[in-house]
């Protein structure tokens, strides 16, 4: 293995550790002082009436809710030591499978916070928002293309959201054929949000397992397979960061029992100009913004997980969708079967809107291209893992690997795959996603994602064969550099302190 | 072409020859031949990084913004003043660019603003215990009818005729699947009548069927101020949901409960609000802020994130995300939410605009917004034609009955200069629903009926 072309990582530990500080910081509750204030307020010159003559008196609160008393520049204090107690993907690697904690291009931000599209109310009559309409409608397009779909909606306001607004539009067409079955299946290496949006849709969760490459195999599938089952739910890659490759045949199958396939796109920063959900023989496709595009996770959102559908299903989408006319003007139209309405408006349209300047920065050449570093960033790490973490299903990863440490040839010691995140911390990483997929053991799963540079992949990797050889005693009590230690779970659950006011005195 | 992939020519056949690979068409050989892309994807090229912006400006200029149409449109979104230190503090790249704060250790900063942004929420809720966010008002309400689904086993609803018409339909949309009946009740005077519903809900004898749509509720869902802008008590509702046994979930508005007393303390169950008017830009409708409390016994059913306080071992203070078994990821099938991903970004603006408003902050923004709207309702009224839609109080906002059709207004309107606002259906009257915040001037305001006059005579 060919080591780093240079001594610095900059997506690595040179730059991301220690965060700052090991002292409390307090919270704006104990820093207000009563009459200290920030707030002001614009020169109107409206009529100053008093409340009691403008609310009724037995709906007219005595006193306001107490809030904070804190001058702005406290306000600000507080506000930049919590941020330095953050870890962040602007700070350094963050290479949690499945998630996708790729780098957001500063443009994007920048483009998102133009008072065009910033400042616009969302009932504003279509004639005066084209502009609006005009990226929405781009964005559909691309994501189609991109897909292999032929229709969408971007109201779903995040990936578990689409998935329901998917299942939705499966059951709708069920019953537009006047069937009405009662389940779904789902891979046991599915995530969980999978399952959960099965029950919300109304349908029952039928579980898969893996076959022993990690896959869902065609005769177990067949196995499952009658009459009262709607759909299935795929991720692919899956979970484990292997492609389905009996898809085409699976999705056969599927179809004859007169089910649909539902795609989960959580894990599509993998196929981008590679292959299509549309190509594979899926019915319905949730996409991810904040994975894939590069919508910034915002300490866990807003994302946007819009849906796309193929021609059978377009009639099904959640309306209003922009519709371009003849004359090139766009205008809001509502599908005629429509499932309705999954958001307040329009979803949410700044995330939509970084998302659009993300494929316009790639476009067809550089989309590819991302998925192909990604691939390669991630192969290139489990080729530096194997031999010391065990690698259950040994097989061509795609954009993530999941390996573990149970039965880990190159450790002297069985550590656990928490700990091993943990000691991460310390060495100046975010620690990957542990114990998920369920179906492996002390699982670790990897995302370097292709905005890490080949040197912070090698710091990465170096970090992890380091932690192999350390003692179960050091690798426990980590972490002890990050602004606290292990925190206890335990005592959070049993006395719940959810808000400041139920913290019991002393 | 903008360059996110830092990886060099060289880079690419190095990694590859470690991998035994001469190209990176290779790294996908797993993937059936019939399956990939013979051509690539069709799209443009990609583009420098000042032709998107250069892009991304043309489009926003198509639109006429807030700067350009004075707004007057409510609905669910308005247009209040932001200060700097808001978007400021809430565009640090360590809250923009972190994840879901799965390794508290390194996420202290995200988990204790949002034990600020819970501990706020649950008082302008003036209830115990609040979420870390859903995705917007919309969706709390959903999330909030399938607390009381859960709570009570019961498949019915009632709905305020108050509630967002949007809001309305997503309610509908997302409950489907589990066969959920939704009952409007009627306003009337712009408040629900709940106490007559009840009644002949009783006098029925409806109560004995669990299932169908003669079951009692599972919650009654009361919104004040409602979409109509009035205000709407919520102790006929809570009288009545006692007596079907029902949860009251409450919509409220985190402005007006500046003025307004609080939903807790009049006896709701579940509280929810639209967050955004605490520091988002209208942003064409999103991302907004779904602002979630709940009363003590309904803890274990709260959808989405809680965060909670602890210690570590050295027993300094410390912030986890708690009660975790409630989340998809846990319970998977068995889960009454399947929210991952919420807003926690939005909800760390808001903790912040909370905490620079403060206490008299609040209470002076809401009394603002009640002057602007008593003194444009009060002038726009005096106007020949034009009438109240309805005569209960208002705080922020007001449906008109107008001579001519709102969509006509609007359009007339937008040519003087005005977002007159939103066309507005009640039972059988249509008219237009005007929202004026603390950021419209007398002088604006004055406009706003002078063009009104001339486009409604």
């Amino acid at each position: 293995m060919s080591g780093p072309s240079h001594r610095a990582a900059p997506g690595g530990r040179a730059s991301s550790a220690p965060l700052l500080g090991h002292d409390e910081e307090p919270t704006i509750f104990d820093f207000s002082v009563p009459g200290r204030r920030s707030a002001s307020f614009r020169t109107t010159g409206v009529p100053e009436w008093r409340a009691d003559e403008l609310v009724p008196p037995e709906e007219l609160r005595p006193e306001p809710p107490e809030l904070a008393e804190i001058s702005e520049r406290d306000l600000v204090a507080h506000m930049t030591r919590l941020a330095h107690r953050q870890y962040s993907v602007d700070l350094g690697a963050y290479p949690l499978g499945s998630c996708t904690m790729k780098y957001n291009p500063k443009v994007c931000d920048e483009a998102a916070a133009l008072p065009g599209l910033c400042y616009v109310h969302p009932a504003t009559p279509a004639a005066y928002v084209q502009g609006w309409l005009e990226l929405l409608w781009d964005l559909t397009e691309a994501l189609c293309r991109i897909t292999g779909m032929d229709a969408a909606t971007l109201q779903p306001p995040a990936g578990a959201a689409g998935e329901l607004t998917g299942l939705l539009i499966m059951r709708a067409w069920h019953q537009g054929e006047g069937r009405s079955p009662t389940k779904v299946l789902i891979p046991d290496s599915a995530h969980g949000t999978n399952p959960a949006s099965v029950s919300l849709a109304g349908y029952t969760t039928v579980s898969i397992p893996s076959d022993e490459r990690g896959l869902v195999s065609p005769s177990v599938l067949r196995e499952h397979l009658d009459s009262d089952v709607a759909g299935i739910m795929l991720t692919n890659p899956n979970t484990l960061g292997l492609f389905e490759e009996d898809i085409a045949e699976l999705a056969a199958a599927v179809h004859d029992k007169g089910g649909l396939l539902y795609y989960d796109g959580a894990n599509l920063n993998a196929i981008l100009g590679v292959t299509r959900p549309g190509d594979m023989g899926f019915d319905i496709v949730h996409l991810n913004l904040h994975k894939t595009f590069a919508v910034p996770h915002g300490g866990g959102g807003p994302g946007a997980g819009p849906v796309a559908v193929t021609r059978a299903l377009a009639d099904l989408l959640p309306g209003p969708v922009p519709k371009r006319l003849d004359d090139g003007s766009f205008t809001w139209q509502s599908p005629s079967r429509s499932i309705g309405r999954v958001h307040g408006w329009h979803g949410n349209a700044l995330a939509l809107a970084r998302a659009w300047a993300y494929i316009l920065c790639n476009g067809a050449d550089g989309l590819r291209k991302v998925s192909e570093a990604a691939v390669l960033n991630a192969n290139w790490l489990l080729a530096q893992l194997r031999g010391t973490y065990a690698i259950p299903y040994d097989r061509p990863a795609m954009h993530e690997v999941v390996v573990s440490t149970h039965g880990a040839p190159g450790m002297a010691h069985e550590l656990r795959a928490l700990d091993v995140g943990k000691r991460l911390l310390e060495k100046g990483f975010h620690a990957p996603t542990v114990y998920f997929p369920l179906v492996v053991q002390e699982a670790l799963m990897i995302e370097p994602t292709e905005t890490e540079s080949p040197e912070t992949v090698a710091a990465l990797a170096s970090a992890l064969l380091e932690i192999a050889k350390e003692s179960p005693e050091t690798v426990a009590g980590a972490p002890r550099t990050t602004p606290i230690g292990r925190a206890d779970e335990a005592r959070a659950a049993r006395s719940l302190v959810p808000t400041w006011d139920a913290i019991s005195p002393g | 072409m903008a360059h996110f992939v830092p990886h060099t020519d060289d880079d690419f056949a190095r990694m590859l020859a470690d991998l035994g690979l001469s190209s990176p068409g290779e790294l996908f050989e797993c993937i059936p031949q019939a399956l990939r892309l013979a051509s690539g994807l069709d799209l443009a090229p990609g583009m420098s990084e000042p032709d998107v912006a250069a892009e991304m400006s043309r489009l926003a200029r198509r639109n006429r913004a807030a700067g350009e149409l004075v707004c007057f449109a409510g609905g669910g979104a308005y247009d209040h003043d932001v200060p700097a230190v808001t978007r400021a503090l809430a565009g640090r790249s360590e809250f923009v660019t972190a994840y879901t704060p799965y390794q508290a250790e390194v996420a202290q900063g995200v988990l204790e603003a949002l034990f600020e942004y819970q501990t706020l929420v649950s008082r302008l809720a003036g209830l115990p215990v609040a979420n870390a966010s859903v995705y917007d008002g919309a969706t709390a309400a959903v999330e909030a009818v399938n607390v009381a689904l859960a709570a009570t086993g019961r498949k019915t609803v009632w709905v305020s005729a108050g509630l967002n018409p949007r809001w309305r339909q997503a309610l509908a949309t997302l409950t489907a699947g589990r066969g959920t009946q939704i009952v409007d009740v009627p306003l009337v005077e712009g408040r629900t009548a709940w106490e007559r519903a009840a009644a002949a809900h009783l006098a029925t004898g409806a109560a004995g069927s669990q299932d169908g749509r003669g079951g009692h509720p599972a919650a009654l869902v009361a919104v004040s101020p409602n979409y109509l802008g009035c205000t709407d008590p919520l102790g006929p509702a809570r009288t009545a949901a006692t007596g079907l046994g029902a949860l009251l979930v409450a919509v409220f508005d985190p402005i007006a409960a500046g003025l307004l007393r609080t939903p807790g303390e009049q006896g709701a169950d579940v509280a929810v609000a639209e967050g955004q008017p605490l520091g988002m830009p209208m942003a064409f409708g999103g991302p907004y802020l779904g602002m979630f409390a709940v009363a003590s016994e309904h803890t274990r059913r709260l959808p989405g994130r809680l965060v909670g306080r602890t210690v570590d071992p050295a027993g300094r203070t410390a912030y986890v995300t708690t009660l975790r078994a409630r989340e998809q990821d846990i319970r998977r099938e068995r889960a009454s939410s399947n929210i991952c991903t919420n807003q926690t970004l939005v909800a760390i603006g808001a903790m912040v605009q909370m905490a620079w408003l403060g206490t008299r902050g609040l209470r002076e923004l809401a009394l603002r917004c009640a002057r602007a709207t008593r003194y444009a309702r009060d002038a726009l009224i005096a106007l020949p034609g034009v009438n109240p839609l309805v005569e209960a109080p208002v705080v922020r906002e007001f449906a008109l009955q107008l001579p001519l059709p709102a969509d006509l207004v609007i359009e007339r309107m937008a040519d003087e200069g005005f977002l007159a606002g939103i066309p507005v259906e009640a039972g059988d009257c249509r008219g237009l629903l005007v929202a004026v915040t603390e950021k419209r001037t007398r002088a604006e305001i004055d406009a706003y009926v002078a063009a009104m006059e001339k486009v409604v005579s």
